[in-house]
């Protein structure tokens, strides 16, 4: 450990780091690098505070009836779980996070293109999420996170007009790093660095951006009608009043579906370096993958009404939406059969990152499957509301997403530390999260055809041997990412020196050195061969993006 | 400890959802299944035998890339026909079905029928008739779920909806509400009994104590002053007379028509100048939003319903609303024959 704090690379060498020291250079900050580091910190507090909302349900439901706290307080659990998960972890995760870091690293740039305005996108999120914590200390919400009218707008006795100003600044936030990825990736890419050999996760993050700076406006001003009405009484949801209730569902699905993408689509880039990197092998299909990233972000703007089968929307609406619903699964698919064809023939090794990436095809390829059903008319009426939707939601979120980020973070490290976590503990955690997640939300698949209603703090007595199973697979999940947790900041100090490229990766955040020094490159890169290019630049023919 | 992994099914649509949830099931099982047995094989066959090795780069194939977005498009295609297929039955109530009323409430279901009877979080239906249930809200959205009946229909408030289904199996089923709607959300549950013919008429019979749903709207109709100017079989009244105009077109005063249905006579009580029947002044009818209840809404209607339909021989005052079958029409004409006295 010592040695590992004398080593003159990391003491010596200048890099963003320790450039500069006192809290003043990170909150002044207009190094992309740090502002990742401070988006970092934030929403990993956020994900415990919500992750411990979810450790209070899962103890709640172990057993049928309602016994460990009240109605009322339990509906404020999965109303905060809901809401900070979704809002304040899932939306900005990996792109305010590792795509902040290194959209501009792998496209040759010094910084993103407007870095005050990346800073002023994290103190919208700060100022965002302060109100989200205040409406939870002030005695919490319990509209759910989708605050459905009329019982946000009219009925709920909570503080629901705080809660909503959180989600709407915090959008801001979002649509700000969108519009600053955007500029970048057009405008500050390196020379060479052509549309065509984009690393498949600034594709992901690009496409990922268009729906922040499309759709995020629209929920935004969806709250506000929702704090208006509650205020003023003007009709807009309220029938009682000559409003619409069904009205705000659209308006909040538009959103808020295209939303599931924002929350997947990073995760999807990410995959996409991993599978390549610990395969050592160029991608399969790089053109499908990275059209497909733009296809989702244009195809889920035009599906949101399969969140309304039920309403009673008209018959017709409800086919076009099954339909194109059953269009947007064909892009995830295309990726999912890529990078298992990626790994054909590769040389593949089993480090942390890559275990992480194994279950991310198996799991969102379960989630994506279980979405079909509830695509699918006649079943979603029947499963739709039931925890089927629940344990649908987390295969995607959890078994995609969070694996994601989880793969990402391990993969990358090293490159944002210096540092190498313990690799043991790594692959230890990987599983723990694997068999944790599989036992908490299968089941919930079960109870969920069974017709155990989601929201509900009391249940029938035959679901329990099921929901204690989950709850016992909470814990398990918990206690794997408590680990990592641990170990990363353990790592801070005491990990292995990890040197400029530890993985053999391709990409050019991997040819600066670690941690990188501030503006990224000594001078700035030349790309002369496409991504992922293990072998070399190949002697096939050049795969063009048309 | 045995517990159950597959619901019951007990109506006509029951089985049909559980095959195609069992296909749905099965193409989830055998694609997951081959994409985790290609991951799982290619990483043990091709696992780093040494740190230095680089496998040759293969880039794609079109073939391929349009195999696998070709045939699950069109796997999907037949959830996406099948669904719709169930989805367009669920929506159509066969002409014949029983009626039957529920209003959710904060956190409670209301369920009226036309021969009189009420009950709160339970519903009583016949086996094998198809039954069609009108949902009304009190407050907020809420939906009315019967897991073993694989339907489920959210209660709007503002509007009326329909569902419907056919009971197969006698039994006790679960009646949940499926849309969050505040604090005794997961309270608000109840049982379906399904019985069978003989027992369900016994058991209409010893209900409606306060006469049929016609009945009780007819009550209020003079209640609450609507006859004072609805005059019946008199013309050239300062509103429209009632008897005959269910379900007809009627002109209004905009040059537009419109077809007196439930959700016309709602509007109509709730916001009585949103459509004049043309020939009649706006302003004259007071609003009763606000003064009205959903259930007592559900009762005028049935009594509107009652005073006929155009064209058809005009029902006496005091029949129940709709006659699906003889049946019922049996069972309920002795309810109102002995209306007031059970």
């Amino acid at each position: 450990m010592s040695t590992a704090l004398q080593d003159p690379r990391v003491v010596e060498s200048p890099n963003y780091l320790n450039q500069e020291y006192g809290w003043r250079s990170w909150l002044f900050t207009k190094d992309h690098k740090r502002i990742a580091v401070l988006y970092i910190i934030s929403i990993t507090v956020m994900f415990f505070i919500g992750g411990l909302f979810a450790g209070l349900i899962r103890l709640e439901l172990l057993t049928p009836q309602g016994d460990l706290v009240n109605s009322d307080t339990y509906n404020k659990f999965f109303t905060m779980h809901g809401i900070v998960m979704v809002f304040f972890f899932l939306i900005p995760s990996i792109p305010a996070t590792l795509g902040n870091f290194f959209v501009p690293m792998m496209i040759g740039a010094k910084d993103l293109a407007f870095p005050r305005i990346n800073l002023l996108s994290w103190y919208i999120y700060i100022a965002g999420a302060i109100f989200a914590l205040a409406a939870i200390v002030l005695g919490g919400v319990d509209t759910g996170w989708t605050f459905y009218t009329p019982f946000s707008s009219t009925y709920s006795n909570t503080f629901v007009i705080t809660a909503a100003v959180g989600v709407f600044i915090a959008g801001f936030s979002s649509i700000l790093t969108g519009l600053n990825f955007i500029v970048t990736v057009h405008k500050m890419r390196a020379p060479g660095m052509t549309w065509g050999r984009l690393p498949l996760f600034v594709w992901a993050n690009y496409a990922t951006s268009l729906i922040q700076v499309l759709g995020t406006p629209v929920v935004a001003i969806t709250l506000a009608l929702v704090g208006l009405e509650r205020a003023f009484h003007i009709g807009i949801f309220d029938p009682a009043i000559g409003g619409d209730p069904i009205l705000f569902q659209h308006m909040f699905w538009f959103y808020s579906h295209p939303a599931v993408y924002i929350m997947i689509l990073p995760g999807m880039g990410v995959i996409s370096e991993l599978v390549t990197c610990f395969s050592r092998k160029a991608v399969f299909g790089y053109p499908f993958i990275a059209a497909s990233s733009l296809g989702i972000a244009i195809i889920g703007f035009l599906v949101w009404g399969h969140h309304m089968f039920v309403t009673g929307m008209s018959m017709y609406a409800s086919l076009y939406f099954s339909l194109l619903t059953m269009l947007v699964a064909v892009p995830s698919a295309i990726k999912v059969f890529n990078w298992t064809a990626t790994m054909f023939r590769g040389s593949i090794s089993f480090d942390t990152p890559m275990l992480y990436a194994f279950g991310f095809i198996g799991l969102f390829t379960i989630g994506g499957l279980t979405g079909l059903f509830l695509a699918t008319l006649g079943v979603d009426v029947h499963v739709t509301d039931t925890y089927f939707v629940v344990a649908h939601f987390h295969y995607v979120m959890v078994g995609g997403m969070v694996l994601a980020y989880l793969g990402g973070m391990h993969f990358w490290w090293p490159k944002i530390t210096g540092r190498m976590y313990p690799e043991g503990w790594g692959r230890f955690a990987a599983l723990l999260v694997f068999a944790g997640f599989n036992l908490t939300f299968f089941p919930q698949f079960i109870t969920g055809y069974l017709g155990q209603p989601r929201r509900y703090h009391a249940y029938a007595p035959e679901f329990q041997v099921l929901n204690v199973m989950s709850s016992a697979g909470a814990s398990v999940l918990g206690l794997g990412y408590v680990i990592p947790l641990i170990y990363f900041l353990w790592s801070l100090k005491y990990g292995p020196i990890a040197g400029n490229n530890p993985w053999r990766a391709k990409g050019l955040e991997w040819e600066t050195t670690s941690p990188p020094p501030t503006f990224n490159f000594e001078k700035t890169p030349v790309v002369t061969e496409e991504a992922y290019a293990y072998a070399g630049q190949s002697t096939h023919e050049k795969v063009e993006l048309t | 400890m045995s517990f159950p992994l597959f619901p019951e099914a007990a109506s006509s649509m029951a089985r049909t959802v559980d095959y195609l949830y069992l296909y749905l099931t099965a193409v989830t099982v055998v694609m997951t299944g081959l994409i985790f047995a290609a991951v799982f094989f290619f990483a043990i066959k091709y696992r780093r035998r040494s740190e230095h090795e680089v496998p040759k780069p293969i880039h794609g194939s079109l073939m391929l890339e349009i195999t696998w977005s070709i045939i699950p498009f069109i796997v999907m295609l037949t959830f996406f026909w099948w669904g719709a297929q169930i989805f367009f039955e669920n929506a159509s109530p066969p002409a014949n079905a029983i009626e039957v009323y529920a209003v959710g409430k904060q956190w409670m279901w209301k369920v009226q029928y036309p021969e009189g009877p009420r009950e709160i979080n339970e519903l009583h239906v016949p086996i094998g008739r198809p039954v069609k249930i009108t949902l009304a809200s009190e407050d907020v959205i809420h939906s009315f779920f019967i897991p073993a009946f694989r339907i489920k229909h959210d209660v709007v408030p503002g509007r009326y909806d329909t569902m419907w289904f056919t009971a197969t199996k006698p039994g006790r089923y679960h009646l949940f509400c499926a849309e969050y709607c505040g604090t005794e959300h997961s309270g608000m549950v109840g049982w379906v009994t399904v019985m069978n013919e003989g027992d369900y008429e016994n058991w209409l019979n010893a209900g409606g104590i306060e006469g049929t749903m016609a009945q009780q709207g007819e009550k209020l109709f003079e209640q609450l002053g609507c006859s004072t100017c609805h005059l019946l079989d008199q013309q050239g009244g300062r509103c429209p007379n009632l008897r005959g105009v269910y379900g007809s077109h009627i002109q209004l005063s905009d040059g537009k028509s419109v077809v007196v249905d439930d959700a016309y006579i709602r509007e109509s009580i709730l916001n009585p100048n949103a459509k004049i029947v043309a020939g009649y002044k706006p302003d004259v009818m007071p609003t009763f939003q606000g003064q009205i209840t959903e259930e007592q809404l559900l009762r005028l209607i049935v009594y509107i319903k009652s005073l006929g339909a155009p064209g058809a021989p005009v029902a006496s005052q005091s029949g129940p609303a709709a006659r699906p079958s003889s049946a019922v029409a049996n069972a309920s004409s002795r309810t109102a024959n002995t209306g007031g006295k059970l």
